[in-house]
């Protein structure tokens, strides 16, 4: 929860609601690019954010996106932070 | 030896190593005269544990634990109401993960779940706001919790549910700040510390100067790390050559993601939906002063506690800790895990009775996971 994991933009879904689909570790998952937003949304796709919580936080380069994933996994978090995610799904269609 | 393939750079991490045995030679810091230094984010917890960096450091170091574990300091009156939302007819409550096994006086959410309540684990804010647009019968109570990592992610979801009119989608808001605590071990006579790691990914959203007091009043040194290895031992070092250099100062040893003024958006955001309460109660550590936030009046169609009347918006109840738990010394460094009687007895991850115990993140979890349960059969 308090250590965010890095994805990647790339597509837009909902520009009002500032909803963007990101892929994390292959997964795809839609978050909020309200925090990282600085000129036109369509400018993000293709760039990688740390994901806190179904929010984009922080705009980070692909070297500090593929360090940070490793730091991740030899933790466990990133194997969590996507359990979290498949669990949600499915209490979602519940 | 097992430290080489451990870190990805072993290089890198041997020679930090070796100039921290320096400096704190230099500085006369021994096993029996340690320098205490406290790293605050659960975060940083978990990776000095998984690392084994308390053991590689020069023994002139020691690492207290802070209380920078959100579901740790959970205080069980907060589960117990939480849990009486959760029971209320027509609820949805949705929480993280997280939060399932935190002992309230009599239940978990889980066992909660289990008695029947509608209890959904969810991976974000967004996810309650997307069950209250698809159940607009039913009242979908969100569980917010955490430091201000996760402080934004509530209040853009407040903001959106205003913005659609959402009137059935609300937050039951556990939101706690990092340096109020830390204001508050300072002014502890006992306390013993000499420095700090702050916390990279709070830091990201607030940035460096609402620690300025610790330098600045405290005379203590505090640097922003990322929580890799390489860099958690570039910021002891950091603390140490500060001491050594008779400085007390911000660093910010994680400028690759933290900005100094933090994130303006995020920041916006927290300042338009919340406002600090007056106290707050911390698992462990009591009342502390203006360290939590609740809802705004012109947000409190999306405050749970004002939409149940309960918890602060009412008479409190709070619940004692166990008896014999030592969360509280643990939290404030006076004592390690291992000295708490229920330590792999009557507390372990699987049947946690203290929320230090919970989480991978919690001091007495990471000590279990990474070598304790060695230490409590010895
Ligand atoms: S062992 Fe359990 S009860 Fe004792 S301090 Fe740790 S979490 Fe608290």
């Amino acid at each position: 929860m308090c250590l965010g994991i890095p994805g990647r933009i790339i597509a837009m879904t909902d520009p009002a609601r500032m909803m963007a689909m990101a892929e994390v570790s292959g997964v795809r998952r839609e978050v909020n690019i309200a925090c990282v937003a600085e000129g036109p949304p369509e400018g993000l796709i293709g760039r990688w954010v740390l994901i806190h919580v179904g929010f984009a936080m922080s705009l980070i380069d692909e070297d500090e996106a593929a360090r940070t994933l490793a730091a991740l996994h030899e933790l466990g978090e990133a194997q969590e932070a996507l359990e979290q995610m498949a669990e949600a799904d499915r209490e979602m269609a519940r | 030896m097992k430290f080489a393939s451990e870190f990805r750079d072993p290089k890198a991490a041997r020679a930090l190593l070796a100039a921290i045995a320096r400096r704190a030679e230099q500085i006369g810091a021994s096993r029996e005269k340690p320098v205490h230094i406290m790293e605050i984010c659960g975060g940083h917890t978990h990776s000095i544990f998984r690392y084994g960096l308390d053991k590689l450091v020069h023994e002139g170091v020691e690492f207290i634990h802070g209380p920078g574990c959100p579901v740790c300091v959970l205080p069980r009156a907060r589960i117990d109401e939480s849990i009486q939302i959760a029971r209320r007819p027509g609820v949805i409550f949705t929480t993280f993960g997280d939060a399932m096994r935190v002992p309230g006086r009599s239940q978990s959410l889980l066992q909660a779940r289990a008695a029947g309540a509608d209890i959904r684990m969810v991976y974000s804010p967004l996810d309650a706001l997307a069950l209250a647009r698809k159940y607009p019968e039913r009242d979908v109570v969100f569980f917010g919790l955490g430091f201000e990592t996760t402080t934004p992610s509530t209040a853009l979801a407040i903001q959106q549910a205003a913005r659609e009119g959402l009137g059935n989608f609300s937050v039951f808001c556990n939101h706690i700040t990092v340096p109020e605590p830390i204001h508050a071990l300072l002014k502890d006579p006992h306390m013993v510390l000499d420095g700090f790691i702050g916390p990279g990914h709070v830091s990201m959203v607030i940035g460096v100067h609402p620690y300025d007091f610790i330098a600045r009043d405290f005379q203590k040194p505090l640097v922003v790390a990322g929580f890799e290895p390489t860099d958690l031992l570039q910021s002891v070092l950091i603390v140490l050559d500060q001491i050594a250099e008779g400085r007390a100062e911000v660093e910010n040893q994680y400028a690759r993601v933290v900005p100094e003024e933090g994130n303006p958006v995020s920041l916006a955001a927290i300042a338009d939906v919340y406002e600090r309460r007056p106290s707050f109660e911390w698992r462990g550590l009591g009342e502390i002063d203006a360290s939590g936030l609740r809802i705004r009046p012109k947000y409190a169609a999306f405050d749970a506690e004002e939409k149940f009347g309960i918890g602060y918006a009412v008479a409190r109840n709070p619940a004692p800790e166990p008896e014999g738990c030592a969360c509280g010394a643990v939290m404030t460094g006076r004592v390690k895990p291992t000295a708490c009687p229920h330590f792999g007895k009557g507390c372990t991850p699987e049947m946690p009775l203290g929320a230090l115990m919970v989480s991978s993140e919690g001091a007495c979890a990471a000590y279990w996971q990474y070598g304790g349960a060695r230490v409590a059969a010895e």
